[in-house]
């Protein structure tokens, strides 16, 4: 059977599947729409988050990401990670408490004000369709790579299939066909990391093999250490050492922040914890969340550090600067010339010698760029696209068929499970905050769920617009997503828990500080719907952060603008020192106490 | 609200909130601490294959994370019964 036929069959099959739950678990109220009906176990709940929370972006980018940058790359790991201690410690307990459906309608009540509830909506509605474009370009390369599909064709499935499940099903069908896609997300991601591990180091376990020796008989650096090797050879070509720099220290600082921050500030993810049945489902289901993203966020750098060995020996076969030293690009492997088929891969034989030179041709060392010139080498040659490591890992390792057919299944269930989670919050931000809570609040269940079935159909056309015809943005509001929920949601929510002072008046001030403050930052630097104002290089940063991190600031203006107006402002009504008092228990109060 | 139960309320939140403080103490040094501020000075340290600031920035810190909420949620459901503010 040839492998387009078995990916057919493998991703066929991961639909059926999905489907199958969807219809199983069809939603029949708002509360089982937008909450699952708060019966969710803390363990299913726990897969349900980790699938839900990583997106394309984790499954396919982000081994990608950290092949390139080395040690910069481990902002991603801490800072997605580390927002779940904050999830489980700062918010999640207290708003299962809270128990009602949304997090705009946290805010509305905590600061008794519409206009609170609205400017959270606009924060949310903002962040979750930033992210779902994301979703559907990453289901469109899976799709036009593995079967060869047209990227419109590919969306339409895509959409297709999220629109059964999360119309029907609501946050019921959503939250069982994640806990499934998460299974084969998971299984799709480990199974050739433990390979190419193994073939390697002769040691199974990816986070433990990258930091073992090499043991691959036809290795050259046969004996020595991974990360050693590694860095011997990226230094060689002109490239930073993988386990050192990159990035200034204060700019990590602020990106892992603003990412860990962001992480738990994000709507989709916090309204997850809204589902389980106690309080202290609610913290467990936290931590399972982060054991079940640690199952790929540990693997994650192991599969990129080997990534990039595995490419940059391929490419580099002999000694760097001999004459041989250097691929021929005739022989090159199969998959350099399937990926080269999509574009995201290319080659150019700058000095005619028919062979690959693949080194840093920006390098700061002038000495390294005099030796490439000796060796009559004229610039680099090979263009990798960052997002291909891990879809071709499987090919490079040169692993059976299901393997790679798997892992097609396993980038759809990422990018499908992700979209369906924040398809919901936008629906339910438009049904539940926007009609019920604001404009038309007389209308009746019924009325309000078909609402909330129209706005995830309405949702998905435009995410599938999005995905279609990317802004030439979608790369940059990444950084948008996180440094919105950063710098807007978290504190107010985080605030609304820990502090009974803070104020209708505060609130407002604050969220809108932050959000024009960190939204004005990136726009001036990244141009967003417009030109850049200002050059994004180090030099320019405010601070020497850049629009990555700026959300950390932002969050800081935040608090401290809440803190300032509140002080001024009269003090919040009894009734809302009393709501504050009754979240911070898990043990439900009589009124009459 | 009787007496009692505000004061064990107060109580109560006291012990949540130094938990936390604590917690998040551990949670900033493994990963602010020893993955950014310290990483030039302990990549000196080499620990099997790893350099030791490499490994808490890309493996380390997650697994003090585990552990944080791990324990975190077992002793808040301990102190809930303690305070008798756990759902019955």
């Amino acid at each position: 059977m040839d492998l387009k036929t078995l990916t057919y069959i493998v991703v066929g099959l991961s639909f059926a599947l999905y489907i199958g739950i969807a219809i199983w678990s069809k939603a029949s109220s708002t509360g089982e729409f937008y909450v699952a009906g708060k019966g969710v176990h803390p363990v299913a709940n726990g897969m349900a988050t980790a699938a839900d929370w990583m997106s394309a972006a984790s499954f396919i980018s982000m081994a990608g990401l950290i092949a390139f940058l080395g040690y910069g790359g481990s902002v991603y790991l801490m800072g997605w990670t580390g927002g779940y201690v904050l999830l489980a410690m700062l918010l999640a307990p207290y708003l299962r408490k809270y128990g009602k459906f949304t997090v705009p309608e946290f805010i509305g009540d905590r600061y008794y004000s519409k206009a609170a509830r609205l400017v959270a909506v606009v924060c949310l509605i903002f962040i979750s369709f930033t992210y779902v474009a994301g979703q559907m370009r990453g289901v469109g390369i899976v799709f036009s790579r593995f079967l060869e599909v047209d990227l419109i064709t590919g969306l339409i499935v895509g959409m297709g299939i999220v629109f059964v499940y999360a119309v029907l099903g609501g946050m019921k069908g959503i939250t069982y066909t994640q806990v499934a896609q998460y299974c084969v997300l998971i299984v799709a991601y480990t199974v050739p990391a433990v390979f190419i591990a193994f073939n390697l180091t002769g040691n199974p376990i990816p986070q433990i093999a990258f930091g073992s020796v090499i043991t691959a008989e036809s290795a050259a650096h046969n004996g020595q250490f991974m990360l050693d090797a590694l860095n011997d050879i990226v230094t060689e070509l002109g490239f930073i050492e993988y386990t050192e720099g990159g990035k200034s220290m204060i700019d990590m600082f602020a990106i892992t922040v603003a990412l860990m921050v962001g992480t738990a500030g994000l709507p989709h993810v916090i309204v997850r914890f809204f589902t389980v049945p106690r309080v202290r489902d609610a913290r467990a289901s936290a931590g399972w969340a982060l054991l079940f993203i640690a199952l790929l966020y540990t693997v994650a750098p192991s599969v990129g550090a080997m990534a990039r060995y595995n490419l940059t020996t391929t490419v580099q076969t002999g000694e760097v600067g001999s004459p041989d030293g250097n691929l021929v690009y005739e022989d090159r492997p199969a998959w350099m010339e399937r990926w080269e088929a999509t574009g995201l891969l290319s080659f150019e034989d700058k000095n005619g010698d028919g062979r690959i030179q693949y080194y840093n041709d920006k390098s700061a060392d002038e000495e390294f760029l005099a030796r490439a010139e000796e060796w009559g080498w004229q610039g680099n040659e090979l263009v990798v696209d960052r997002d291909i490591m891990v879809l071709a890992n499987p090919e490079i390792a040169r692993l059976p068929d299901w393997v790679i057919a798997l892992v097609a299944a396993g980038g759809i269930a990422a990018a499908l499970s992700t979209a369906a989670g924040l398809l919901l919050v936008i629906s339910s931000g438009i049904s539940h905050d926007l009609l019920k809570g604001t404009v038309t609040p007389g209308i009746s269940e019924k009325t309000e769920l078909l609402a909330g079935r129209i706005a995830v159909a309405v949702a998905i056309l435009i995410a599938g617009y999005l995905g279609y015809n990317p802004p030439g943005f979608v790369a940059q509001v990444v950084a948008f997503a996180f440094g919105l929920a950063a710098s807007s949601l978290f504190p107010v929510i985080l605030m609304g828990i820990f502090s009974k002072k803070i104020n209708r008046e505060g609130a407002i001030a604050g969220m809108l500080t932050g959000l024009v403050f960190t939204m004005g930052y990136i726009i001036l630097y990244k141009g967003v719907f417009i030109e850049p104002v200002i050059d994004n290089v180090r030099e320019n940063w405010l601070f020497g952060i850049s629009p990555e991190g700026i959300g950390a600031v932002g969050m800081a203006l935040n608090f401290l603008v809440a803190f300032l107006v509140s002080k001024v402002t009269a003090e919040p009504p009894d009734h809302i020192q009393h709501l504050v008092e009754d979240i911070r228990t898990p043990r439900v109060t009589t009124a009459a106490e | 609200m009787s007496d009692s139960s505000g004061n064990g309320k107060d109580a109560y939140w006291k012990a949540n909130i130094t938990l936390i403080a604590v917690s998040l103490v551990i949670w900033f040094v493994v990963s602010y601490g020893f993955g950014i501020l310290l990483h030039d000075q302990l990549n000196a340290i080499q620990f099997g294959g790893f350099r030791l600031g490499f490994w808490f920035a890309q493996q380390g810190a997650i697994y003090v994370f585990l552990i944080l909420i791990a324990v975190y949620a077992l002793r808040m459901n301990a102190l809930d019964r303690k305070h008798g503010v756990d759902e019955q």
